[in-house]
């Protein structure tokens, strides 16, 4: 029996008058390759950001490890080991993606607070950056500025990053977003290739990774969560055919995605 | 007492219609523009002048006041400031500083930089007692007038804003600039509509003040923490904001150069510091607007 | 992938590039060749210094600030006092300026760590406002509008004293500048410090990758605080005086646009604006004494239009269609 990495219970957020999240109850299972998926708007994103610690939930519980993180810092959470990606590339545009990976390295190392070292002189940083960079196929443009990296270099910087943090729960929000499909392969890859004992939560719109990816899927609509299941679940599941594609459609997505 | 709280409100409106147009044009362009008090100084010196070289009476500077600010800022705007509503808050500080040096300097090079006297019309100075004692109430006339007039506008502004359509529009485009534009809504016009009002109101501001906050050519300089205080502290996203910010800057302020004259403008600041960080995105403020 | 070649990149960045030691040589050669100028130099010196304090701040983390004097006159104030009263010593009073504009800088930079920029700019602008009308209302310590007169100080390590011509201030000044601007250097290319441009370029990431961007901000704020100090308590030391206009807005308005001219972000751009800055300011003052203010704030009009970064290449002043 796999036990449960991460845990969202009874999760709310409210803005206003809008209630972002309602009640979303989540378990990430050790190993899990678990994908959540929904409309545009069902507040997937907004999930993520409550997860890490970028908003604060109205109310619900967050649980890493066990331990409480509801009111924990989002860098305190990241130290534990809980990672993510953005949707929209956070990037650091005046740095080099070998600087990002190093100085991000750096302090996930515990040497990113020295201040009398020039970044570079520790050897454990600097191997580890280029398994990076040569992992994610960055090499050849480690010293470009990364405002002038073309789109797609800058999504594997964006998931190159999230790795340089030895992550042990991922979540990752929509990574091909917008990349193109000749590229699209490199990241499909890498995300394949992650550790088994790694957790990763993925968002996605593309149904076809998400099946080919997944092991279990939370379907959220309206900032609720609908259902959860496996991905044959899902895919038989009618009410999941509704909010995708309204009633009257007779698309099976499980054919589509083992086509 | 009763005196220091009717004069700190006095202070306070005076405050909020020359802070006004800083708060509407921080949230609506983003652009923090910190020469607002030059437009002010502008509305001050025009009806000095007026007055003394031209014996224009008080009452008609006023809309003048008024007038020649807002055109000054309708043209700026559209030359000078437009390029810059994107760049980085850095860029929009150092223009606007640098617009603020170049008055300063020219008022000071064309006027001289003594203190300018103010002549107010004979019904204007005076000033009513109330009640005796410990609640005793001093109402200066010309105090009077200012709260009047400071309220007025401030009715009148609340109206516009919530019964006409330039207001809604002035609304959409405060909430969210692209989806305005994308629903018709000039946001050109009303950037420039805006940017002049504000300053016309600034200018109406200096030339009221001119008697209560004295008017010299470091006016702009002097007063622009004042005006950012209620920016700051009021929030930009809805009137009465400003307006509770001003209030009690002015309150706090008079009150505390009377009961602790020893340390005067250090209370305001360190209040103003605390606020900030208690709560970074002002007392009043809606939302999350960094 | 032994590391070797990232290391080297990265090392790369970090060297010592050769015109630099050149740079510093002249520097320090100038009261000797120049003895006239030394009181310039001397200035250049200290200005140069209260700007690489404003880059770790602004170029390095991002925060625009309008009350950096606040330090730079804490310091000064600190020094003097210090000379005044215990003892005349020159470093025993910078240590001391030192110290006093650190623990200032501690207590200030609790206000920057969170807020939009207008709040860090209010907040800035308010700790400098505080500390003018602190000096002036105390008067009794402070001298208050007159200024803290008659700051004699001893022999800089007891053996050089301060000379007429200004030459041993000059060096003196230039010293600590070399000495503040080696460890600032260092720190800059540190984790430390690279994660300091992060936060600059991202918040957001920078906290989703791990750091802890409060108290770094508040390190670096700390820091810079403590340099800008040390260039306070230089000005009162070699000047004999400490007047309340090292509070002043205009100090905080000079500074900024000092590091602006130069080029946030490289160290460097503190010290070559201070030159420029300086020089600039002493040939328009005596053509225009009073009004200097109004052709610095046209300057600082036209440099935003025409975009900072294109200020050093004047091919492209005119050319259209350039996104700023």
């Amino acid at each position: 029996m796999s036990d449960i990495v991460l845990s969202a219970q009874g999760l709310v957020k409210r803005f206003g008058g809008i209630t972002a999240t309602s009640n979303v109850t989540l378990d990430l299972q050790r190993g899990a390759r678990h994908a959540l998926i929904g409309p545009n708007g069902a507040g997937k994103t907004t999930l993520i950001n409550l997860l890490t610690g970028v908003l604060d939930p109205t109310e619900g519980r967050i649980t890493l490890e066990g331990r409480d993180i509801t009111r924990m810092a989002p860098h305190r959470r990241v130290r534990m080991g809980l990672v993510r990606t953005f949707q929209i590339n956070q990037l650091f545009p005046s740095m080099t993606p070998l600087q990002t990976l190093a100085f991000v390295t750096s302090q996930q190392r515990g040497v990113g607070a020295r201040f009398w070292q020039a970044l570079g002189r520790d050897r454990g940083v600097t191997e580890r950056c280029e398994q990076l960079l040569e992992q994610f196929r960055l090499s050849e443009v480690m010293d470009q500025r990364t405002e002038h990296l073309a789109y797609g270099k800058r999504r594997l910087l964006e998931i190159a990053i999230a790795l340089a943090c030895e992550p042990r729960v991922l979540l990752l929000d929509e990574p091909v977003a917008g990349v193109p499909a000749g590229e699209r392969e490199e990241i499909l890859q890498t995300v394949a290739a992650l550790p088994a004992d790694v957790s990763v939560l993925l968002i996605e719109h593309d149904m076809d990774l998400v099946f080919s990816f997944a092991n279990r899927m939370t379907v959220l609509v309206n900032g609720a969560v609908l259902t959860e299941g496996t991905p044959e679940e899902i895919a038989a599941d009618h009410r999941v055919r509704e909010v995708y594609l309204g009633t009257g459609e007779s698309h099976r997505p499980a054919e589509v995605a083992h086509a | 007492m009763l005196t220091i709280l009717f004069d700190g409100i006095a202070y306070g409106m005076l405050l909020f219609i020359l802070a006004l147009g800083l708060a509407v044009t921080m949230g609506l362009m983003n652009f923090i523009n910190l020469a607002h008090g030059a437009f002010a100084m502008a509305g001050g010196y025009v009806t000095v002048l007026l007055m003394q070289r031209a014996d224009v009476p008080f009452l008609v500077c006023l809309p003048i006041a008024f007038i020649v600010p807002a055109l000054l800022g309708a043209v700026l705007e559209r030359t000078l400031y437009r390029p810059l509503y994107n760049k980085p808050h850095l860029d929009q500080v150092l223009f606007s500083i640098g617009l603020t040096f170049m008055a300063v300097a020219a008022v000071d090079y064309f006027v001289g930089s003594t203190q300018q006297i103010i002549q107010l019309p004979e019904w204007l100075r005076g000033r009513t007692e109330l009640a005796a004692g410990d609640w005793r109430l001093g109402m200066g006339h010309y105090r009077l007038f200012i709260i009047a007039v400071c309220a007025a506008l401030t009715v009148a502004l609340q109206y516009v804003l919530s019964h006409t359509r330039f207001g809604s529009r002035l609304r959409a485009a405060v909430d969210d600039q692209r989806v305005a534009a994308g629903l018709g809504i000039n946001v050109n016009v009303v950037f420039l509509a805006t940017f002049a009002f504000g300053s016309g109101l600034a200018g109406l501001g200096g030339a009221l003040g001119a008697e209560v906050l004295g008017l010299d050519p470091t006016f702009p300089l002097k007063f622009m923490i004042y005006f950012l205080i209620v920016v700051a502290v009021g929030g930009t996203s809805s009137i009465t904001g400003p307006l509770l910010a001003a209030l009690l800057l002015g309150i706090a302020d008079v009150a505390g150069k009377y009961y602790i004259p020893k340390l005067g403008a250090f209370i305001v600041y360190t209040l103003m510091i605390a606020i900030l960080i208690w709560r970074p995105q002002g007392l009043f403020s809606r939302g999350a607007k960094a | 992938m032994s590391g070797e070649r990232a290391q080297a990149a990265l090392l790369r960045a970090a060297r010592w590039k050769p015109w630099e030691p050149v740079l510093w040589l002249l520097a320090f050669a100038s009261p000797l060749l120049l003895s006239q100028y030394s009181a310039i130099v001397n200035e250049i010196a200290i200005v140069a210094l209260f700007a690489v304090s404003l880059d770790l701040v602004l170029g390095y983390t991002g925060i625009v600030s309008l009350g950096h004097a606040a330090f730079f006159g804490f310091g000064a104030y600190s020094a003097a006092l210090f000379a005044k009263h215990v003892m005349p010593d020159p470093l025993a009073g910078l240590a001391v300026g030192i110290v006093a504009a650190t623990v200032l800088g501690a207590v200030a930079s609790l206000t920057v760590q969170r807020g939009s920029d207008l709040t860090r700019l209010m907040v800035t602008l308010g700790v400098a406002l505080i500390l003018l009308e602190l000096a002036n209302k105390l008067d009794w310590l402070t001298g208050g509008a007159d200024g803290l007169q008659g700051v004699i100080m001893g022999p800089v390590l007891g053996r050089f004293e301060f000379d007429l011509m200004g030459r041993t201030a000059a060096w003196y000044s230039l010293s600590v500048l070399l000495l503040c601007f080696l460890l600032v250097r260092r720190f800059a290319r540190s984790p430390f410090g690279v994660s300091l441009e992060a936060i600059r370029d991202n918040r957001l990431r920078a906290m989703a990758v791990g750091i802890p961007v409060g108290s770094r901000v508040a390190i670096a704020y700390t820091v810079a605080a403590a340099l800008a100090g040390a260039a306070g308590a230089l000005l009162a030391q070699t000047t004999g005086f400490a007047s309340l206009d090292v509070f002043e807005f205009h100090r905080s308005a000079d500074v900024l646009l000092i590091l602006v001219v130069g080029g946030t972000g490289w160290l460097y751009g503190g010290v070559l604006g201070a030159i420029v800055f300086k020089l600039m300011q002493d040939f328009l003052s005596a053509i225009t004494p009073q009004y200097w203010t109004f052709w610095l704030g046209l300057f600082l009009v036209v440099l935003v239009l025409v975009g900072r970064d294109r200020l050093l290449k004047p091919w492209t002043w005119f050319r259209r269609g350039r996104a700023a």
